[in-house]
């Protein structure tokens, strides 16, 4: 069954329904995402599609609301028309996903979804002030609000972002939006072994040039990339944004302080723009199966680390955003989660999430990181102060 | 609202057993550690929201993660009330302890645990001051950018505690924004760690629900920062009008052209005679308003940004512009601003608001402001971050004179509500604390703020940690407590 409803009064009620009912449901807007987290068993599917539309834009102010359900795209086109963007610059997951349909906005934020830009600008939920939600017991509530500065009360905003719907049902979300750059230009340093690829981007974020996005793509993934128009072997590649002017006198301070690392290409704006594109949406493993795909957060520096240990024990191909600490990897059969999660631990510490495998492989590894007993247990509670019935895509973060 | 604000009764329980509660305690911790003489505990009866004060039961300053569990372990086992406390900088009584707490200072924990270059982070205890962090990072080029103008004395924990913010929030964002990872001690002693080195959370944001949790939800023993590398150069303009009205809609129109420098601060007359009689920064005072708007950048990208910015200024009839010719004139512009609120407690007793209003707001709630408080036959000083609307309303006024300290806090209230009513909230980085709890619910519905507390409640299922705090008496659960 799937639940439509057209205004929050009605989804408040669906939602008191099922929670006498026992009715467990599946929230969502158009369901790309819809792989996210463990399987779990839903009785409906609550969606959020017709609560569509922007409800305010400011430009003046750099803050938008708009109905959870409104599509991505409408929001993008009418910050476009403005020179404003979402800072967070958000992946689109369907490619890697294989979904369809259009991402709606309250599903960025369910799932604080951000890309390449999230190491230095943050991800959805540093965008978002406030939002409406309904809770597991029906309540409309608010959270947050409409200014960037704000500590009155706690900070339920940052807790709604990224519970996959798990914890409320969000109809209307309030975030900050930023001017978009003038131009952007890309320098990228060829033929660099991923430690010594982690040096240079760490080298690059000590100067003040206003780094805004770090990536390493090694020889097994770089043709795959603009169209195979890399230069050499492997690409290290290194975003500045802002006047004409400044970035290109901060281009020229990176291009001079990493020479020594090897060969140095510049990107104009225009594929620029596609280079980044393609990073942020995982272009690579955009291949049309369900062959194991993670995404792995560490600290910059034990990226490569991670990866040099896992490649004696499993078939991964891998490449790297955020400085070096958003590691995309690909396993070639199965998933490896225990290996992988003990590796991370072993390099000290992080997170990976199991974005994409066959409905087997789900079925028996975990899609978000295990918590330690005592923090799982603080979750569970959370959950249910939220959601008493339970009825909120249960199991889906989690055991609980 | 005229009484005083009410804290939550203190537990017989727990004071009938204060010689016994001091004795365990002292077997937890090193004598040095443990405050319970009388007169001692006075430094610890209030914070920077000195209109308020009572003497906790004893104060305890662990040296280390391991005894602030133990000593949160011992009180949760027998009911007692936990108060911490990072330097005691608080604006909002967020620190202010109550006769049945102890109190948890942070204070002995101050050392940077590690400076990571390559990570981009700082690792250190809680009560690091936040411009330690910055000085140490400094030798390697990073500094690290929430700036509350209390820097140098308050303490990371603290500015966890209240989501501190500061001057350059406007391009680096405020402390929820650059904090990576926690060691939190939960309020039966378990040590958890929230997040580390690495981004976002693996499961639910515990981190940013607990940045700005005031204390409630645990202690933050150590934290993991966000560092960013020093700009080329940086420099504050000051930019002077004839009325506050106009400096308002400079600010609209600089955000609106789609540049964001770092900073811009807003200080009306009153504030710039206040600053520049204390800290001799060259304000001029022949303007009814003053920008200080910082740029930063290498210098062919500071001089284009200004360019813009003196352009728009222009179309707002800026009557003095002026660029500091040296490091020495732009540090002692920051002093002057940083230190308003204590040259303003040299002239007089305030109280200091923090309501926060959507930009396209700031005129009309600065001239509401000054009826208000004019109506109270009172003065007012406004000194802010106009950039992000974040206003700081100083109400002057007597301290000595209980009717003016009551005409003080109502008018400060009418200013409170009437930042909600105009789409903003009641603070913007200084925290509820006791100060605005009582107004929680012109901000919030019921239902809200049951959702709030109960949410609380999972980490905290007694109200043992910072009790008396954020959430009205009336609406807590556990306010019926003497019985206990």
């Amino acid at each position: 069954m799937i639940l439509l409803p057209e205004t929050e009064a009605e989804a408040a009620a669906m939602i008191r329904d099922a929670a006498a009912k026992n009715t467990r449901l599946a929230l969502g807007g158009n369901g790309t995402r819809a792989g996210f987290g463990n399987a779990f068993l839903a009785d409906a599917i609550l969606r959020s599609t017709q609560l569509s539309g922007i409800v305010d834009y400011d430009p003046a102010e750099m803050v938008m609301s708009a109905q959870a359900g409104t599509p991505l795209a409408a929001i993008e086109a009418a910050l476009a028309q403005n020179r404003q963007m979402l800072a967070f610059e958000p992946m689109d997951h369907r490619p890697v996903m294989g979904t369809q349909g259009e991402p709606t906005i309250g599903g960025v934020f369910a799932a604080n979804v951000a890309g390449p830009r999230r190491f230095v600008s943050g991800a959805a939920r540093d965008s978002l002030l406030g939002l409406r939600f309904v809770n597991g017991e029906g309540e409309v509530l608010r959270a947050g609000g409409r200014v960037m500065k704000n500590v009155t009360g706690l900070d339920l905003v940052k807790l709604l972002a990224g519970s996959h719907g798990t914890l409320g049902f969000i109809t209307e979300v309030t975030f900050r939006v930023l001017p978009v750059p003038q131009t952007a230009a890309t320098v990228v340093l060829s033929d660099l072994e991923d430690a010594e690829a982690a040096q240079a981007m760490a080298a690059a974020m000590a100067l003040s040039v206003e780094v805004s996005g770090s990536a390493h793509l090694p020889p097994s993934v770089k043709t795959r990339f603009l169209a195979g128009g890399l230069p050499g072997y492997a690409a290290t590649a290194l975003r500045i944004e802002g006047p004409a002017e400044a970035v290109s006198l901060r281009a020229e301070r990176l291009v001079a302080a990493l020479e020594d690392y090897g060969p140095v290409t510049r990107l104009g704006a225009q594929e620029t723009a596609t280079l980044w594109r393609e990073i942020r949406d995982v272009h690579p493993y955009a291949d049309s199966t369900t062959r194991p795909l993670w995404r792995v957060s560490v600290a910059p520096s034990a990226g490569h680390q991670l990866v040099a240990a896992l490649r004696l024990e499993a078939g991964i191909d891998t490449f790297y955003d955020w400085q070096g600490g958003l590691v995309w990897m690909r396993m070639e059969a199965e998933p490896e989660g225990e290996l992988l999660r003990r590796a991370i631990r072993a390099t000290g510490g992080g997170h990976a999430t199991l974005l994409r495998a066959s409905a087997q492989a789900r079925a028996t590894t975990s899609a978000f990181e295990p918590e330690a007993p005592a923090l799982a247990a603080l979750s569970a509670r959370v959950k249910a102060m939220l959601d008493p019935a339970n009825i909120f895509s249960p199991g889906k973060m989690g055991g609980f | 609202m005229s009484q005083a604000i009410a804290f939550l009764p203190p537990r017989a329980a727990v004071l009938s057993r204060r010689a016994a509660i001091i004795a365990d305690l002292s077997d937890l911790l090193p004598a040095e550690c443990l405050v319970h003489d009388p007169r001692e505990l006075v430094p610890f009866e209030t914070d920077a929201f000195v209109s308020y004060r009572r003497l906790p039961l004893a104060v305890a300053l662990p040296n280390n993660t391991a005894e602030v569990s133990a000593v949160l372990r011992y009180c949760h086992r027998h009911g007692i009330p936990v108060v911490p406390r990072g330097a005691g900088t608080s604006l909002s009584g967020g620190a202010i302890p109550q006769e049945d707490a102890v109190v948890i200072g942070l204070s002995r924990m101050a050392r940077v645990l590690e400076i990571d270059t390559a990570n981009r982070t700082a690792t250190v205890q809680a009560g690091v001051t936040n411009l330690a962090i910055s000085e140490r990072a400094g030798a390697e080029g990073f500094f690290y950018a929430p700036d509350p103008s209390s820097q140098l004395a308050c303490t990371i924990g603290g500015n966890i505690g209240m989501n501190s913010g500061g001057a350059h929030c406007l391009k680096y964002g405020v402390t929820t924004n650059n904090l990576l990872g926690v060691k939190l001690v939960l309020v039966d002693g378990t040590v958890v760690e929230l997040g580390g080195k690495h981004l976002d959370a693996g499961g639910y944001d515990l981190l940013g629900l607990v940045c700005g949790s005031e204390g409630q939800l645990g202690i933050v023993s150590e934290a993991t920062v966000r560092l960013i590398a020093k700009p080329e150069g940086a420099q504050p303009v000051l930019f002077g009008f004839d009325t506050s009205e106009e400096a308002g809609a400079c600010v609209a129109d600089i955000i609106a052209s789609g540049i964001i420098p770092v900073a811009i601060e807003f200080m009306d007359k009153p504030a710039i005679e206040i600053c520049e009689a204390f800290a001799k920064a060259g304000y001029p005072l022949d303007v009814g308003a003053l920008l200080i708007v910082e740029v930063e950048g290498s210098e062919p990208e500071m001089e284009a940004m200004l360019k813009s910015i003196v352009a728009i200024a222009r179309k707002h009839g800026v009557k003095t512009v002026r660029e500091c010719q040296s490091a020495t004139e732009a540090a002692l512009i920051w002093k002057g601003r940083k230190s308003a609120f204590g040259a303003t407690g040299r002239i007089a007793d305030y109280i200091c608001m923090d309501g926060t209003v959507p930009l396209g707001q700031l005129s009309y709630v600065l001239k509401r402001t000054g009826e208000i408080v004019a109506g109270f036959g009172l003065r007012v000083a406004n000194v802010f971050h106009a950039g992000d609307g974040n206003m700081h309303p100083l109400i002057l006024f007597n301290a000595n004179d209980p009717d003016e300290a009551r005409k003080a806090e109502e008018a400060g209230n009418e200013i409170l509500k009437l930042c909600v009513d105009a789409g903003g909230c009641l603070t913007g980085e200084h925290g509820v604390g006791i100060e605005k709890r009582d107004l929680m619910r012109h901000q919030y519905t019921d239902a809200e703020l049951r959702q709030q507390m109960r949410v609380r409640e999972a980490f905290d299922a007694d109200w043992l940690l910072n009790p008396s705090k954020v959430f009205p008496l009336e609406g807590q659960p556990m306010r019926d407590t003497t019985a206990a």
